[in-house]
């Protein structure tokens, strides 16, 4: 056993009013800038649809992820040899397109046009090459709450072995909004896939980060993450993607697109894994018990085993602490009501989800629907959201653990209704999905009310404790040397840009071969 | 100092030197900037056919001219091939590869020239290096034809003093009168050339570098650790 700490988040998606709050803050805070206009690390998609950029869930198209090879863990767009030589041309890369042109509008002509009979209007213009885009075709959010066609969206992988044709009907549609960003995976693809080695998991809270020096715009990271949440800028010819917040979570504050989140639906927390048993767990023949894997990969953070090696690995008391508490580790271990997003690509991903229920209640009024025995809520078999969506989407089609939660969820619902209306504790809603009345407490304080303080468990990254003398960060800020961190090794500068006699216990490294180490070996 | 000895007697070293010093420096203060700088975000059907013919006829092309120039003419004998056949396989592999390197270079180049998204994107060094890349092929195709008249005369002396002119040079004894019989043309690919290693670490070329053979035997996962202990 090798225990790891990984910074982690869930989405409650049956909380997610799609208002794209955290994309936007995000976009402030990281892609603002030339290159990566284009570039949502955090994004919102209306589902069903063929989300952003177009069709990323059909690795069928493009061979994202992982697969297995006679029983062996391999890249799905081939082996290291094939990786290579397919560095010239990347045949599985998307094109701007399949994201989307990204535009501006000429707003000056709004402020400058002559007297007109017409109200002047701000037509738009690439923002790639500054020409004139006559009509703009997609967008960043086009499907948005259900735009367009069915046909189009369709196409969306999760309606795999469904009968889709019934839900373009008016009647029968369905709808839920699906917030994605990095997963910071477990067995990440990007990492794998890099030529460079420049794509590295931080050993001490497991977040997935490019070392923009080291990044060759070998691109072959844009393509072998599933998610497509790796991103070209086309201005620096580096990759970039979503950092976790980590400046911000280091100093124990949750990523930017959580804080803002308006309907309180994201939660950050450690959680802790076993790194001995990933490629184990990752190479799980079938698809459908990957779910059940990933669960088996985390620990236990109250297991007397799992802290005596923890300690042994170095995780700071506070991280333990942290676990032990986290919101995380409750949603997805204790009540089972959050579950990671394409299992089978086979990435162990990081942001887990809990599935939203849908709404009933002019089905309801209408006598259209079969009720649980309190005689307003309803059964899970009449929610409007096929399971099987559900199912596609979270746990590789297995339907049995999306009731469960989807019940479990329900009959927290019952519990609290019958509390607050008939003022008695209803416990046999309970005892049907298996929950106890502490338990049920628990998740309506998590679930429903989900304070700042219950969803935001984030232990510091201590940097004091690395540093001899943490005074020394003084002056670290505002004036520097020049040309900061932009050396072979900060040892062997061609030109020193610090004199190395003299004190200064600044102990970060920004790479160092000493620092690097692969997860099939031990350190 | 006439032209001839500024060109092929200290020009050599001047492209050298700043290939190779300009190379470092630029990997230690500008890690950032080095980088193939792919397109591929904005075009793919072109640079499919493009890149992947470019790459393979400018890899051989290279591989080809270091093999045959700074190769020993006594250790081709050596081995038993001899002048002529060095020619003949010389011209036919210059002239395939050379073809090849070119149908790609020249759709790179009608790519970059006139697809608007790559045309915006591009840096005033990258059309440049491009064209001048393609400028050094053209010359270089056209030296076959004279090439293959010196080889039909059992003419080897041209290939000989070339190959022997460019071991004195990297020996640090460049001798430009040994190019005295060689033909313009030849001259002219020679200038074309080393200017190529002149420009080398102000493009995007200075990728070749990082060519990423060690990813072979690669683990798949990469963790790293923030802090070091200190030693």
């Amino acid at each position: 056993m090798k225990v790891r700490a990984n910074f982690s988040l869930v989405f409650n998606l049956d909380k997610c009013i799609g208002c794209h709050t955290c994309s936007v803050t995000c976009k402030n805070v990281w892609t603002n800038r030339k290159g990566v206009e284009y570039a949502w690390f955090n994004n919102v998609e209306s589902k069903p649809g063929v989300g952003y950029p177009k069709n990323w869930e059909d690795q069928e198209q493009w061979n994202g992820g992982w697969e297995l090879v006679n029983g062996k863990l391999q890249l799905k767009s081939g082996n290291r040899r094939n990786i290579l030589r397919n560095i010239f041309m990347n045949p599985n890369m998307p094109t701007i397109d399949d994201y989307y042109e990204p535009f501006t509008y000429d707003y000056a002509v709004l402020q400058n046009s002559p007297l007109l009979e017409a109200t002047p209007t701000a037509r738009p213009r690439s923002l790639i090459d500054g020409q004139r885009m006559e009509k703009i075709e997609w967008g960043p959010n086009w499907e948005d709450d259900l735009g367009g066609k069915f046909k189009m969206r369709g196409q969306d992988a999760n309606f795999a072995d469904m009968e889709k044709q019934v839900y373009a009907e008016f009647e029968q549609t369905f709808h839920m909004y699906l917030p994605r960003m990095c997963n910071h995976c477990v067995n990440p693809a990007c990492v794998a896939a890099c030529p460079s080695g420049s794509i590295y998991k931080r050993a001490e809270d497991g977040i997935v980060l490019v070392d923009q020096d080291k990044c060759r715009s070998w691109r072959m990271c844009i393509s072998a993450c599933p998610y497509k949440k790796m991103f070209y800028n086309w201005e620096s010819g580096k990759a970039e993607k979503c950092t976790g917040c980590y400046p911000r979570v280091e100093s124990g504050l949750p990523t930017v697109c959580s804080e803002s989140c308006v309907g309180r639906i994201r939660y950050n927390g450690v959680m802790l894994y076993d790194a001995d048993r990933i490629e184990e767990l990752a190479s799980i023949p079938d698809d459908q018990d990957l779910y059940q894997a990933q669960l088996d990969l985390f620990l236990d953070p109250n297991d007397p085993d799992v802290i005596k090696q923890a300690k042994e690995d170095g995780i700071p008391e506070s991280w333990m602490e942290a676990a032990r508490q986290s919101p995380i580790y409750k949603l997805i271990v204790d009540w089972k009501v959050a579950f990671p997003l394409h299992p089978e690509f086979r990435t162990m991903p990081m942001v887990w989800y809990v599935p939203p229920l849908s709404p009933v209640q002019s089905q309801i009024d209408q006598g259209n629907i079969e009720l649980s025995q309190d005689g307003m809520i309803p059964k899970i078999e009449s929610l409007r959201l096929p399971i099987q969506y559900l199912a596609n989407m979270l746990t590789a089609g297995k339907e049995e653990p999306i009731v469960l939660a989807l019940k479990r969820m329900i009959a927290m619902r019952s519990f609290y209704r019958s509390l607050n209306v008939d003022g008695e504790t209803n416990l046999a809603v309970l005892e049907e999905v298996g929950l106890n009345e502490d338990q049920v407490r628990d998740m309506y304080r998590y679930m429903a009310i989900a304070n700042y303080e219950d969803r935001f468990v984030i232990p510091t990254s201590h940097e004091e404790l690395h540093q001899e003398d943490f005074h020394s960060f003084q002056g670290q800020n505002g004036f520097s040397f020049g040309n900061d961190g932009c050396s072979i090794s900060p040892e062997a500068s061609l030109f020193p840009d610090k004199r190395k006699s003299t004190g200064d216990n600044l102990e970060f490294v920004r790479y160092h071969p000493a620092a690097k180490r692969s997860d099939g070996e031990k350190a | 100092m006439n032209l001839t000895n500024l060109i092929f007697g200290i020009y050599p070293y001047i492209a050298l030197t700043t290939f190779l010093v300009g190379s470092v420096i630029r990997f230690d203060r500008e890690q950032y900037t080095w980088k193939a700088d792919s397109s591929q975000l904005f075009e793919k059907e072109q640079l499919q056919k493009g890149s992947i013919l470019f790459h393979i006829g400018v890899l051989a092309l290279f591989m080809g001219h270091f093999a045959g120039l700074v190769t020993p003419h006594s250790w081709f004998l050596g081995w038993g091939v001899s002048d002529m056949m060095h020619q003949v396989v010389a011209i036919s592999a210059g002239a395939a590869f050379g073809s090849l390197c070119m149908m790609g270079g020249v759709i790179l180049w009608k790519r970059r020239m006139y697809n608007s998204r790559v045309r915006s994107n591009s840096r005033f060094m990258d059309i440049f290096i491009l064209n001048w890349i393609l400028v050094t092929l053209g010359i270089g195709l056209l030296t076959i034809p004279v090439s293959i008249y010196h080889a039909f005369n059992g003419d080897a002396s041209v290939m000989i003093a070339l190959a022997e002119w460019v071991q004195g040079m990297l020996l640090l004894n460049a001798n430009p009168e040994m190019l005295t019989g060689v033909g313009f043309i030849y001259k002219l690919h020679l200038f074309l050339g080393m200017t190529v290693f002149f420009l080398f670490p102000f493009t995007r070329l200075v990728h070749v570098w990082s060519a990423p053979f060690s990813y072979v035997w690669r683990p798949y996962q990469l963790v790293r650790t923030k802090f070091v202990k200190r030693r």
